[in-house]
Formats: C-alpha cells, structure tokens, sequence
C-alpha cells in the first residue's frame, strides 16, 4: 500500500515535471535553445499569483493573471534576449539564457525579499480514501490537469495551422521561411506557450505546498530539464513520459530510507547515464551531422 | 613614465608582462605584509582574488578555448576543498605539526588538484560523446551530485551539513602562496595554449569535425583540457579550504560556477589576461561591496551581473550588430580617448599596460579569424 502511495505521489510530481519539460522541449525543438530561464519564469508566475491573492482573493483570478503574465514575460525575454542572438553560437545564447535566470532570481528577491512566502489560499488540502489508501485532491487535480493539457497540446501540434507551423518550423526552418511561416512570430507563440505552462506548473507545486522563494523554479527546472533529456528533446512525447518517469523515481527513491538523502543524486546520475548510452534521449531521433 | 611603456612595449616583454605583474605584485605585497604594514583586510582580498583568477583562468580554458560549456566548475572546486582540507587535517593532527607547515599544503594542494581532476577526467568521458547543451547540463548536474553526495555522507567523513574542519595557514603569507599558485597555473596555461597543443585545442572549438579531419586527436585533447581545468579548480577549492575554519558544501553551489563563468565572458572567451583581470575586478567589488550592501539589496550586484553579462554576449555575438561592433570596441575607443587627450599627456601607466593586453589579444583573435 506504502508502494501504491508514493508511486501516486511520484505520477503526481511526474506530472508537473512532465508541463515543465514540454515548456523546454518545445522551445528547444523550435528555436533550437535551452531556455535556461523557463524554470524562473515558475517562479516569477508564483509571485505574480501571490501578488494578484493580495489584491482580490481568488485562486482562479491569480492563476489566469499569472498565465498572462509569464506569457507576455516570456515574449519579452525572447524578443529582447534571444532574438538577437539568432544565428550566433550556441555557446552564446546559453551563456545569456543563464543571465536571464540569473536576472529574474535576483529581481525577485529584491523586490519579494528573501524570506518564503506562504499563498496559503492555493492550497488544496483532504482527500478521498479508498480502503487504507490516501488520495490527496492535489493529487488528483494535479493528474487531471496534466491528461487535459497534454492532449489538448497534442491535439493543437498536430491539427491546428499554428501547430504544423511549429512541427515545420523545427524540422527546417529556412525551409519553413520559405514556404511563407513567419518564423519570429511562430517562436514567439512557442515561448508564449512554453511561458503559460510554467504557470500553470507554478499553480500546481504550490498548490501542494505553498512556500514560495525566489528559487522555487530552479530545481524543478533543471530536473524538467532533465526529464525533456530523459525523454529525447524537441520531442512532446518524450517530455511527458521523462516527466513521469522522473517523478515515479524520485517518489519511489524518497521512500527508500537509505536513498532518500541522495535523491537529487540519483536523478542527475540516470540523466548521465541516459546520456552516455542514449544520446538523444529515449523518443529522439538521432541526427547526423553533415559536413 | 614613457619609458616604462616602451618597456613593456618590447615584444619579449609584451609576451610575458603579465608574469611580471603578478610577480611583483606578489613580492610588493608580501614584503609590505612582512613587515605589518598590509590591513587584515587587504590580505583577505588578496586571498580571494588568487583563488578566483585560479578559478576563472582554468574554467576559461574548458569554454574559451575548447568551447565547451561547463557549468559544474564550483564541483571540481568543491572536490578539491574537501579532499584536500581534510587530508590536511587529518595530517596536522596526525603528525603533530603546526597549521603553518608548508610541506602539508603542499601536499594536499597535489591531493585536492589530483582528486578534482580525476573527477574532471571522468566528467571528461561524457564530453566526448556529447555536446553544447547537453554537455553543460551534464557538467551542472555532476556538481549537483558533488555536492549532494558530500552533504549527505557519514557526518564523521565530511561533516555532513555542519563542513568539515580544516586547518587555517597564517593569513599574513597564505596570500602570497595563493599567488604563487596563479603564477604556476599562467605559466601552465599560457604554455599550453601558445604550443601546437593549444593550437588543437582552438581548433577543435572553431570545427570540431574539420579538426578531426586534419588528424587532431579529439578524444585526448577534451579529456586533458578537462583534466587541467578541473585540477586548478581543485588546487582552488583546497587554498580556499585554508581560508575557512569550516568547509561547508552549500557554498559550492550552482550560482557560484555562474560567478566564474561570468569573469570569464567579461574578460573575454579565450583570453587568459582578460580572464585574470575580471576575475580581480570582480572580487574585489564583491568584497568591497559586501560590508556596504546587506540585506536584500546584496543582490542588486547579481542583478548588473546579469546585465552585464547579457550585454556583452550580445555586444559580442549578434550577428545583426556587426557594424555597431566594428564602429565602437576598445581599439576604437582607445584612437578617440588619445585624441581627446592629446599627445602630450599620457593616460596612466597601468591603464595602458591593460589596454596593451587587451590589444595583443585582439590581434590574436583577428588572426585567428
């Protein structure tokens, strides 16, 4: 039964990895970079949650502000940090996503402090028993929200105008030019979309635990990270089954007395490995490179 | 004055001026501390600015030379400070020696570089395989898991939490030795990267696979740039150890190897002095801001970090500034400030010895281009 729980509880987390990640993935696959800020702009939708609770106190006023919040953020960041980057080296647009992250962390501190904040009015607390097993509502809002958006995503890539227009544009994007996709434009969506999940991720961990720092994005954002890798990037499928692979075995390793002080360990120990022996992930297609 | 520029402008002069710098430095300072005349407080500077050049010199040969993005630099330091201070130690009590024998520096300072760089060499081993991106999240995950695992052993092997203990040299030569370690890692650095090795090695960044065609053996040279770097990481992490009573993981977190990597882009991928001059600046306004900015407003310096170091990228790498970049950079800005200030006067002599650095490392890069 204790196996039933956490392995629950690791779908749950899993879930939340796996909406962060495809914000990851999906700008990796089409702008060809790791947003190494998609992890604060979690954070920045956490604070932009408390702060709307402080003036009308309702969770679902908060989340829809922090949605279009981190959208219009995430469109900015892009515009003005990446944009001109465009065609530089990778090692340079890293070096300036890094900055970014390192940017929003310390704006947040100055302007929130460093003490946590506690958006109590997030959280969602009981849950429903089954036998001597426990579901928290968390739980399952969490999963319930993850099933929903992850079709609905599905479902946006593959049928709708904008969608294709993003599968072409990471397939070949001078191609994708020339064939009249306004390739800025479709970025931008991306980074909006990518920057709309993180908000809602920032709902779901706080909605578990409503303790909000300014680096409440940063872990869970390199363990995405981690994930979209797991799950072979620039893939949608991928990031979702690295997410709840992530989840269940950070969940199931929490549980295990001796493992559970080296979790964090143990996860960026798979990613290497899954790096060695499977470069491009367990859903990527490997590409060679043509001279 | 003029005669000292002509002096330094000699081309044998040029080439090894910044040994000369340190060097005397290094002696300036360290007769002044003989005989007491050199503040605490300044002894303290001059500890951390060794210990960051270090820093900042061996990460610049993993990403301004090799190109290669690594983002767990604070690990191999980490590494390095815990190995080797508790060797340290274990060897004070062990034997019965003071906290000043230099012999037990000596020989952890060689325990704590060897262990990092085993660790370098191991993290290396992925290097080959991967690349850019997923090279750097690995590299930021190894340090993760440094950090993580030293945190979480025993508490009788490294402390746990709480650090562990190490000894602590006398602060008023500890900074001259740390110096001297700078001096050993230029001398390997700028030896290295001026030889047909180096030459590989900057090859490798600009095309890896028209390097590997021209028969540049990839796989050694990525394993021993890795090696290098992380052993002047850990010769790093075990001066710093010395420098603290307690060894405390939290401090070899992920913010930290941003720090480096930002001396390192502000000084400018793949030039050593550069590197070595913004790692000084950098530590020396860290320090000397620390006791005026406290609070929360200690971050406003991360926040023009940040900046600055957006800006610069971007100055640097946008392809759509190109012709901002070739109106306005230093040798540009330098004409004008001559012509400002006419021919009589001459600008300060340090300021010209810099911006002569700055200038042979320009026309290295030009050529290189």
């Amino acid at each position: 039964m204790e196996f039933l729980t956490s392995l629950l509880n690791g779908l749950s987390s899993g879930g939340t990895y796996a909406i962060i990640a495809i914000g990851y993935t999906m700008v990796y696959g089409i702008a060809k970079m790791l947003n190494f800020a998609h992890g604060d702009i979690i954070m920045v939708g956490g604070y932009a949650m408390f702060s709307t609770l402080l003036l009308i106190n309702q969770p679902v006023v908060a989340l829809i502000f922090a949605i279009v919040f981190c959208m219009i953020l995430g469109v900015c960041i892009e515009r003005f940090a990446y944009r001109p980057l465009r065609g530089a080296s990778p090692l340079a647009v890293l070096i300036t996503a890094i900055g970014v992250s390192s940017l929003l962390q310390s704006l947040a501190q100055i302007i929130f402090g460093a003490a946590p904040k506690m958006p109590t009015r997030l959280q969602i607390s009981g849950a429903i028993h089954i036998g001597s097993l426990a579901i928290s509502y968390g739980t399952i809002v969490t999963l319930a929200v993850t099933v929903v958006l992850m079709v609905a995503l599905t479902v946006f890539v593959k049928y709708s105008k904008v969608g294709r227009a993003m599968v072409a544009v990471s397939e070949d994007r001078g191609a994708a030019q020339l064939m009249g996709i306004n390739t800025n434009a479709i970025i931008a969506i991306t980074f909006a979309i990518g920057s709309a999940l993180a908000a809602v991720a920032a709902y779901l961990m706080l909605m578990k635990a409503p303790s909000l720092t300014n680096t409440l994005g940063a872990m869970p954002g390199i363990k995405a990270f981690t994930a979209a890798v797991i799950g072979g990037i620039g893939s949608i499928p991928g990031a979702m089954l690295g997410g709840v692979l992530l989840g269940v075995i950070e969940s199931l390793s929490l549980s295990i007395p001796v493992l559970a002080p080296f979790t964090d360990a143990i996860e960026f120990a798979i990613l290497i490995v899954i790096l060695l022996v499977k470069p491009a992930g367990l859903l990527g297609k490997t590409r060679r490179e043509k001279v | 004055m003029s005669a000292i520029i002509a002096f330094f402008k000699k081309p044998f002069i040029r080439k090894y001026a910044n040994y000369f710098i340190i060097a005397l430095l290094t002696l300036v300072f360290g007769l002044l501390s003989a005989t007491g005349s050199l503040k605490m407080g300044n002894q303290f500077l001059m500890e951390q600015i060794a210990i960051a050049v270090l820093l900042a010199v061996s990460l610049g040969m993993v990403v301004g030379f090799l190109g290669e993005l690594s983002l767990g630099h604070a690990g191999f330091m980490c590494a390095g400070a815990f190995i080797g201070g508790k060797i340290a130690q274990m060897m004070v009590s062990a034997m019965g020696v003071s906290q000043n024998n230099i012999l037990v520096l000596l020989v952890s300072l060689l325990v704590g570089g060897l262990t990092a760089a085993l660790f370098g060499f191991i993290i290396g081993l992925p290097a080959l395989r991967l690349r850019g991106d997923y090279l750097a999240i690995v590299t930021l995950a190894f340090g993760e898991i440094v950090r993580a695992v030293v945190m979480n052993l025993p508490d009788t092997m490294f402390g746990g939490t709480l650090g562990v203990e190490t000894p602590r040299f006398d602060r008023k030569y500890f900074f001259v030795i740390a110096l001297l370690m700078v001096l050993v890692c230029l001398a390997v650095t700028q030896n290295l990267m001026h030889s047909k090795h180096g030459r590989a090695i900057i090859s490798i960044k600009d095309n890896e696979i028209a390097a590997k065609a021209t028969g540049i053996d990839i796989t050694r040279y990525k394993l021993f740039v890795f090696t290098i770097s992380s052993f002047f990481a850990g010769v790093a992490g075990v001066l710093y150890s010395y420098t603290q009573s307690r060894v405390q993981s939290a401090t070899f977190d992920y913010n930290y190897s941003i720090e480096i990597l930002v001396m390192v882009v502000l000084g400018g991928m793949g030039s050593i002095n550069g590197s070595m001059i913004a790692a000084a600046l950098i530590t020396f306004i860290n320090v000397k801001l620390q006791t005026v900015l406290t609070g929360n407003l200690a971050v406003l310096q991360n926040v023009i970090y940040a900046l600055i170091l957006i800006a610069i990228v971007i100055y640097r790498n946008a392809p759509g500034l190109k012709g901002f970049r070739e109106k306005y950079n230093s040798k540009t800005l330098l004409a004008w400030l001559k012509k400002k200030l006419g021919k009589g006067k001459v600008a300060d002599a340090e300021a010209t010895v810099v911006a002569a650095g700055v200038e042979t490392v320009e026309k290295e890069e030009a050529k290189d281009e």
